[in-house]
């Protein structure tokens, strides 16, 4: 069963000046607003196309700027493409960026809630779950003071926990894992490995090769915004590390 | 749904005022302070003539003050949540309905304070308030929702839409009959007051208020200028919610 599919899916971002602008000027200029609605456009996917299977662990490699954020922000629901068709089965937990989905000025336990219901739960469910996640996070100590004042590790530290504890039929991972400690790393790898033979779909998005090695069953490379290699991770990864570095 | 809005409308009060008491003491307070300096200003130095200025500032101000601190805080709310629309997919107007709900709450807390200040008055309220109440409150929330969600969904296209909400909300405030009476404004006018989409149920409060009276026309007009505005929030709000997470 395929979990996750992307048809010719193309994503372009906007590049007009109006957002540093502001309303005012771009009345003023008009003509040239509307000019640049059309013109100034970055493609940052091009007619990309994979699926991934229910239970599969795929690692998206490629150099900073290839798409891969976009990528897991199109399969989480969060930006929606311009050309193609993204189609995904199951409940989806993104962990994207540092810090996404939860609010600095919040304490660590009322982000739990937050993040659990924003991802569709509802707030018993959260809370039957709280001690479980806290207690994974290591975090307890702190859990009364807003995220505002944590360190990133500490933040991923609670992402992570709050995401491998809400049932995730889909889990999305976005380089978090690499600024927890080696003792929390090595802990999100067994809670991976367990995750993983519950048959959750995992995406996992790292620049370290040897994540991608020891947990995934695919690995894909995008490079500018397409998809350049895909299959098994070892020969990927080796196609990949020899390539010249491509940074746009 | 339920849970998130309960959720978010509770992080707002958190988030804007740290402790609910003290929100609820500035929603009391600052159209206080408005009634007590207009009353100086209007009834004192410049001999405004309407019974009861005082009670009559009172009845006005404190509705007002729930559509001004809402359509105020509109530009801000997609952009003090930046990190959980760019993380989760979850229906963002959410967010705008648990601020105008928020203010609303706090406006109908501080009834018992209007309620006060009419029996020092030798004012009685009316049994008419236990309808008249729920019915304007409702139109109200639908006006402040649907222009609250236009604002705050067209400034994440057009940064400096916040200065223009503050300048528009000025001139709203003065084109509506709160610091002086409809009756005041010279007959050629009369009419044209109720092209501004809030005076009719600014009227309908004061008249609520002061005389326990509702006006049907009034009422009428109210929600169809109520539905007029959450007709055009929701469809400013379809056409651009798909691109929230990419401009946010
Ligand atoms: N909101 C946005 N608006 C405009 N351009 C964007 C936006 N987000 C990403 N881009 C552009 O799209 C391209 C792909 O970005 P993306 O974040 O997907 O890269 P990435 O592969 O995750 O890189 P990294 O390894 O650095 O995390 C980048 O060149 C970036 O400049
Ligand atoms: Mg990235």
């Amino acid at each position: 069963m395929t979990a996750v599919r992307f048809e010719h899916v193309s994503k372009w971002y906007p590049r007009y000046h109006q957002l540093v602008r502001g309303f005012k000027a771009s009345l003023l200029h008009l003509p040239e607003t509307l000019r640049s609605f059309k013109r100034e456009q970055f493609l940052a996917l091009h007619d990309v196309s994979f699926q991934i299977q229910k239970g599969e662990t795929v690692g998206l490699v490629g150099a900073n700027g290839s798409g891969k954020s976009t990528t897991l922000a199109l399969i989480a629901g969060v930006l929606v493409p311009q050309t193609g068709r993204v189609e995904v089965k199951g409940r989806v937990c993104p962990l994207l960026e540092l810090g996404a989905g939860f609010h600095p000025d919040l304490t660590g336990r009322e982000n739990i809630v937050l993040n659990g219901i924003l991802q569709g739960l509802t707030r018993r469910e959260v809370l039957g779950r709280m001690d479980e996640i806290i207690a994974f996070s290591e975090l307890e100590y702190f859990l009364d003071q807003p995220i505002r004042t944590y360190s990133s590790g500490m933040i991923a530290r609670l992402g992570f926990s709050i995401a491998a504890h809400l049932d995730p039929e889909i889990l999305l991972i976005d380089e978090i894992l690499s600024v927890g400690d080696l003792h929390f790393q090595e802990k999100c790898r067994d809670k991976l490995r367990e995750i993983k033979t519950r048959q959750v779909t995992i995406v996992l998005v790292t620049h370290a090769s040897a994540e991608v090695r020891r947990l995934c069953d695919r690995a894909i490379w995008l490079q500018e915004g397409r998809v350049v290699g895909t299959g098994d991770p070892d020969s990927v990864l080796a196609r990949y590390e020899q390539s010249p570095c491509v940074v746009r | 749904m339920k849970d998130l809005l309960l959720v978010l409308t509770q992080k707002e009060i958190k988030v804007r005022y740290k402790n609910s008491w003290l929100g609820y003491a500035w929603s009391v307070a600052n159209p206080l302070a408005f009634a007590l300096i207009y009353f100086v200003a209007f009834g004192i130095f410049m001999r405004v003539e309407v019974p009861n200025y005082p009670l009559f500032l009172i009845a006005g101000l404190f509705p007002w003050h729930w559509l001004a601190n809402s359509i105020g805080a509109a530009p801000n709310i997609f952009l003090a949540n930046a990190t959980l629309i760019k993380k989760v997919r979850f229906p963002r107007n959410v967010l705008v309905a648990s601020t105008v709900l928020n203010d609303g709450l706090h406006f109908l807390l501080s009834i018992p304070v209007i309620l006060g200040f009419l029996i020092a008055f030798r004012f009685a309220p009316s049994w008419s308030w236990l309808i008249g109440i729920p019915l304007l409150a409702l139109a109200q929330f639908m006006m402040a929702y649907g222009l609250a969600l236009a604002i705050a969904s067209v400034n994440l296209f057009f940064r400096d839409l916040d200065r223009l909400t503050a300048i528009a909300i000025t001139f709203l405030f003065f084109l509506t009959p709160i610091a002086y009476s409809s009756s005041m404004i010279p007959t050629p006018y009369q009419a044209m007051i109720y092209l501004n989409p809030i005076a009719p149920l600014m009227v309908s409060w004061q008249q609520l208020f002061l005389s326990g009276s509702l006006s049907w026309p009034l009422l009428l007009l109210s929600y169809g200028y109520a539905l007029a505005c959450l007709g055009l929030g929701s469809l400013v709000y379809l056409k651009l919610s798909s691109r929230f997470a990419e401009v946010v």
